[in-house]
This record gives C-alpha cells, structure tokens and sequence, in this order.
C-alpha cells in the first residue's frame, strides 16, 4: 500500500510543520488523512469535525494554501506530488494545531444583523412566499450556507482589514433583506453600511470561487451595496 | 467620518469612475487622432484655445479625477492601517491640489 506525506500544522499563531506518513486510500478525504493521524499517530493534534458529510460546517481548514471543507475534499482531486499541507484556516485565531477560534466569524453575523425578526405570532396564519418571487430566488440563492469560514478564510479584504464584517455574514445579512417576512431591514442595512461593511468588498471573488456550496457571496454583497446606496439617497439612512 | 458620509463616498467613486471611463476613452481617441501627422504645441493649441467644448470636457475629466482618486487612496490607505480623521482631512486637501493643478492646465490651453 502506497504512502502519502502529510505536513500537518502544530502549534498555534507560532508552530511549525510536523510531517506524517498515511495510507493511501481510495476515495479518502482530506479528514480521513487528518483522523487517521490523530487516531494512529499522534493523539495530541487538534482538529473538529462532526458530521463528515459536508452538512454541519466545522471541518474546514487550508490544504495545500486554498481553504476547503476537508470531509468532501477527496486526496486525489488536491494532492501534489503525493503530498499534503493541512493548516488552520486563514483571518482567525489559532486555539491550537487546525482547531480556530471562531468566535469573531460568528460575531459578526450577529453584528450584521444575521438574526430573523419577524411580527407574526403563533396566532397568525403562515406567510404566503411565492417560489417565483424575485425575493424568495434571492434567498435559496444563499440559503445553504453552513457557516464553514470559508469565504472568510479566503478574503483578502478580511486579512487587510479585520474589522470588514467578511462575506458570510453580509450574504447572510442580503438573504434576509431578502426574506419578506423580516420587519428590520432599515436596522439590517445601517448595520451592514460602509467602511466596515459591504463597501469595503472589492469584488475580487474569492469567496466565491471558494465557496464549497457554490454560493456568492459576492452578488450578495452587491445587492447590499445598492441597497444601502439607494436607502442613503432617499435619506432613510 | 459618519456611515452616511462613507456611503456617499463610494457613490460617488463609482459615478466618477463612470465618467472617467468615458473620459479617458475620448482623450486617447484624440490623442491618436491628433498625432497622425505629427504632433505640436501649436496644433493642440489650436483645437483647444477658445474652445467651451473641451474646456468643458476637461474640466468633467479633472473633477472625476479630483474626486475619484482621492476616495481610491483613502481605501488603500485604510486596509495599509491608516485611518481617522487625519487622512480624512489629507484626503480633502488632495482633492483640492489634484482640482487645482487640472483646472490651472485646462485655463492654460484654452484660455
């Protein structure tokens, strides 16, 4: 049975590469490569997963430099040379070895309003949203995000500009400007506004290009930025 | 610098960057148009002196500049770490010199 070389991340900011040697397998993954060297090898790396079957968001890390989700990255679509580079992903703080601290991700959906706010109570009838609609489109456009980091590992803006609330949160924040049931749209488009937000976007389309569900998170963010230019004009802003 | 006021800033970027495209497009139109059969001081003099058409056009095409690089450099110099209210104001004054230097060559040539 063939080997594959795997250099694996230890450490956290600061650290260095260890490198391991794996079975080959067929149609083994990039976290079966990470599994088996936690589980045969070395007991002591750090790394999350839960699902394995690209569903729930946590296994994403850098291989080979490009972030992807490593339960459905096959090892023969993304070695080189037989060799593997499994890193943290990129604009997030190392815990430890490939584990990250998402916490600033996820704070700033909260910051861009990522949170539904509706009116109706449970006393209301359903909401009547046409699958036509040019809203409810918008919406299943990006409504498969798992939260996987991705994007935000991939954004160069991110890294230049740390406090830029990064194109998860503000697709989260376009799917929702979108939804017709929400009544904090106003609230929603100051919050996503400016410097900090969907106007420091440079279209330069890394998270979509990375994007492992196929979302973009740039058209989004486009229709963000009209939205709030419009909104400032009419002065509701 | 208020969320309004950077709202109205990248408006305003992406309006000038409109009128620049068209400008820049005009000016090497004219530029290759007018080197044909050589080019001098007194043949550009000619076409420009006295003449509200392109004085007009570049005074448009300074103003889009004035604006547009400003706000550009501003950008980069945000995510290089610089920002406040004192680039903001070194921005404004840029604004001013980039006006003034383009608005002096317009008079130049065709007053």
């Amino acid at each position: 049975m063939n080997n594959i070389k795997v250099k694996i991340w230890r450490g956290a900011e600061t650290g260095t590469f260890q490198e391991y040697e794996v079975p080959r397998q067929e149609s083994q993954t990039v976290l079966d490569v990470v599994t088996y060297v936690q589980r045969k090898l070395d007991p002591s790396l750090a790394y999350r997963f839960a699902c394995r079957v690209g569903v729930c968001g946590s296994c994403a890390m850098s291989v080979n430099g490009v972030s992807r989700w490593t339960c459905r990255t096959h090892v023969s679509k993304v070695a080189t040379d037989n060799q593997l580079e499994i890193a943290p992903l990129r604009n997030l703080p190392v815990i430890r070895d490939l584990a990250t601290d998402m916490t600033e991700f996820f704070d700033k959906w909260a910051k861009a309003r990522g949170q539904f706010k509706g009116s109706k109570t449970r006393k209301d009838d359903f909401a009547q949203v046409s699958p036509q609609s040019k809203e409810r489109k918008r919406v299943d456009a990006a409504i498969e995000c798992i939260g996987c980091g991705v994007c935000y590992s991939s954004c160069e803006v991110v890294t230049w500009k740390p406090d830029y609330l990064g194109p998860a949160a503000l697709s989260r924040a376009w799917t929702l400007m979108n939804d017709v049931r929400d009544v904090a749209q106003k609230e929603r488009l100051a919050a996503v506004a400016g410097d900090a937000g969907c106007h420091a976007c440079h279209t330069h389309l890394s998270c979509t290009e990375r994007c492992p569900k196929g979302i973009s998170p740039t058209a989004g963010i486009a229709g963000l930025k009209r939205a709030v230019l419009s909104a400032t004009l009419k002065g509701e802003l | 610098m208020n969320t309004r006021s950077q709202v109205l800033l990248w408006g305003a970027q992406r309006i000038s960057a409109m009128v620049l495209a068209l400008c820049v497009v005009v000016h090497l139109v004219t530029i290759i148009y007018a080197v044909r059969s050589g080019l001098s001081a007194a043949e550009i003099l000619g076409r420009t002196q006295g003449s509200f058409v392109w004085g007009g056009f570049y005074v448009l095409f300074v103003a889009a500049v004035a604006v547009h690089a400003p706000i550009g450099v501003r950008n980069i110099l945000a995510e290089a770490g610089w920002r406040g209210r004192g680039v903001d104001t070194l921005m404004f004054v840029l604004t001013l010199t980039l006006a003034m230097w383009g608005l002096r060559a317009v008079w130049a040539v065709v007053s």
